[in-house]
């Protein structure tokens, strides 16, 4: 049954819209307001909103007492490779569950999912002293791998899940007009698949961009990512929010940035039209 | 050439048969359409021929070479689906052209073949559109044209109108029915409306449960049916099945009249009475439904408007010469 839409019921969701929305966002509109605050405004209460002595020093402070583009760089490195080792890995295995299942394809994927059913912590031990044998402690190779590792499972339902959704018909149609495997891929299947590789893509890198507990346990400086950056103005003694702030602002900003230029991409209904 | 034949054709899943030995010879150039009830294995016969499936034994023989071992790229022919799998993110022009693409054709040639195919099917003004921006028969041409534009050996065409509305369906059956006459390209085309099959078709195989029941003309399979399964399932209305005293009498286990030959008589003469139960009037014709006592309810066809309703007492008789007969394994007895 069709329902009325009239102007106020647009208005009403509109707010209703808008309003999640900003609650949403608050905590990260904070930290950014934070950030230009003075440390006795940061945790003054009440609390002022935007009527305070908007200061940039925070800022200077931070990038003086360390080095924000090494972290930054660092970050890019390790979210980017693994995402991107990951992402070589999980789309051939992806693709052949999706299209040629047997009968063990519904286990093996629940098998995958079950090692992130574990707690990161349970085998710290081992990892660390792995590590440190290989010499791999505080190397960006060494968080890459882990990463990729701890992703993967993600990554692989994901895809698998998308190229689920892709009709078969279509790439039987293909090999009909003579395609091989490779050129199916290529001029069929991976076009059809953008979306779907692009949020996964998208969503694999902020998961390893926020990663912390490897990343922390694993690096101490040369290898370390804007995490251990965040984490060093976290300290016990001491009220350090505004740099704090600043420090997470940075930290968050090139994701952010990641984020919005790629939701386009997200949002694209490919396959419609395709079949019926 | 488009010649195609299967020798003991034979598909397994698991511990299910789903074609149980097929024998088939299509000459060149025919117009085969497989009909029969969903779950017959008409799409795997046809999807087994195309090559997207293995086939579990026999022979399948393209212009005399064996090509089970081949895949569907090399086999030559070209297929259009039920959900007409056109490639969404490619425009009308380069769905059709994709095949040629495919085959490595230089760009000059590919441009005239695909305009030449739109301009057959009436796409030119498309061809830039996305599939999403058509409609369904639209879209239904776009496939037809995919498969026309690289001149196979045969075309493959799998229930490519039961998406369509009944209006548009009728007129797509004489379009294809056409273009495949002027190409003079073999096709093998898989529906379960058997008036798509009657109409179509040069000749008709008519699958159940995996075998073969019968494969000649329409008008073979209409007045001469191999058994009772084709008997009952090509012709509409269903052929009137009576058994028991009335198919002794014509030593038959069982009889069979279509409901266009039995007739309505008011002469008082020798023939089956009975009480009509439902009558439809449909202006062209009259359907009615008799019940006819022990004989069970017969259907019977008249030509015209017939003024009867449900109540009325009618009186049947069958034209002689156009009664079938069945054995007890259910095979014609032909006189």
């Amino acid at each position: 049954m069709a329902r009325k839409v009239t102007g106020r019921h647009v208005a009403i969701s509109t707010v209703a819209a808008w309003l999640a929305g900003f609650v949403i966002f608050f905590p990260i509109l904070w930290m950014v307001l934070a950030s230009f605050k003075t440390e006795l405004e940061a945790f003054a209460t009440p609390p002022s909103f935007l009527f305070f002595h908007w200061t940039t020093e925070n800022y200077v402070t931070v990038q003086e007492r360390s080095d924000y583009l090494h972290h930054a760089l660092n970050s890019l490195i390790i979210a980017g490779g693994s995402t991107l080792i990951a992402m070589l890995i999980a789309i051939p295995a992806a693709w052949s569950m999706a299209f040629s299942p047997t009968k063990r394809t519904k286990d093996i994927l629940l098998w995958m999912l079950s090692t992130k059913m574990m707690p990161p912590v349970g085998v710290l031990v081992p990892i660390y002293l792995i590590y440190k044998n290989m010499g791999l402690l505080d190397t960006r190779s060494g968080l890459v791998f882990i990463l990729c590792l701890g992703n993967l499972p993600i990554v692989i339902w994901m895809l698998f899940t998308y190229f689920k959704e892709i009709p078969k018909d279509i790439l039987e149609a293909a090999r009909m007009d003579g395609a091989t495997i490779g050129r199916e891929l290529i001029y069929v299947l991976t076009p059809m698949a953008i979306p779907g590789l692009a949020s996964t893509m998208l969503l694999n890198l902020i998961l390893a961009w926020n990663e912390a507990f490897w990343t922390l346990n694993l690096s101490t400086l040369n290898a370390a990512p804007l995490t251990t950056f965040i984490a060093s103005y976290s300290s016990p003694e001491g009220l350090f929010w505004a740099r704090l702030s600043a420090a997470s602002t940075l930290a968050i900003a090139p994701i952010l940035i990641i984020g919005w230029f790629s939701q386009k991409q997200l949002v694209r209904g490919l396959t419609f039209g395709a079949v019926k | 050439m488009g010649r195609i034949t299967l020798e003991g054709v034979q598909k397994s899943f698991g511990p299910v048969h789903i074609i149980k030995g097929a024998d088939l010879d299509i000459p060149d150039g025919a117009f085969v359409v497989f009909v029969g009830p969903s779950g017959c294995g008409k799409t795997t016969l046809l999807r087994l021929i195309a090559g997207l499936e293995d086939v579990s034994g026999g022979r399948i023989l393209i212009d005399g070479n064996n090509v089970v071992d081949v895949p569907p790229a090399k086999r030559g022919l070209s297929m259009v689906f039920q959900s007409y799998a056109l490639y969404p993110h490619m425009s009308v022009r380069g769905n059709i052209a994709f095949g040629l693409k495919m085959a490595g054709l230089p760009k000059a040639e590919i441009t005239q073949k695909v305009e030449a195919a739109a301009a057959t099917l009436n796409l030119t003004p498309y061809l830039d559109r996305k599939p999403r921006e058509l409609s369904g028969g639209q879209r239904q041409r776009v496939a037809i044209g995919r498969a026309i534009v690289r001149e196979p050996k045969a075309f493959l065409f799998d229930e490519p109108l039961s998406n369509l509305d009944a209006a548009l369906r009728v007129q797509m059956r004489l379009e294809v029915t056409r273009l495949q006459k002027q190409l003079g390209t073999t096709a093998i085309y898989v529906t379960h409306d058997q008036v798509e099959a009657m109409t179509m078709a040069d000749k008709i195989v008519v699958l159940n449960a995996g075998r073969i029941e019968q494969y000649g003309s329409p008008i073979e399979l209409y007045q001469r049916p191999a058994n009772l399964f084709v008997a009952g399932f090509i012709g509409s209305p269903k052929m009137n099945l009576i058994t028991g005293a009335e198919a002794d009498k014509h030593k038959a286990t069982t009889i069979g009249v279509r409901p266009e030959h039995v007739t309505v008589v008011d002469d008082g003469g020798e023939g089956w009475p009975g009480k009509v139960v439902i009558a439809e009037h449909l202006g062209s014709d009259t359907f009615l439904y008799v019940d006819a006592g022990a004989l069970g309810t017969l259907t019977v066809r008249v030509v015209g408007e017939k003024r009867l309703s449900a109540g009325d007492a009618v009186t049947l008789r069958p034209e002689p010469n156009r009664i079938y007969r069945f054995d007890a394994n259910g095979h014609s007895i032909f006189a």
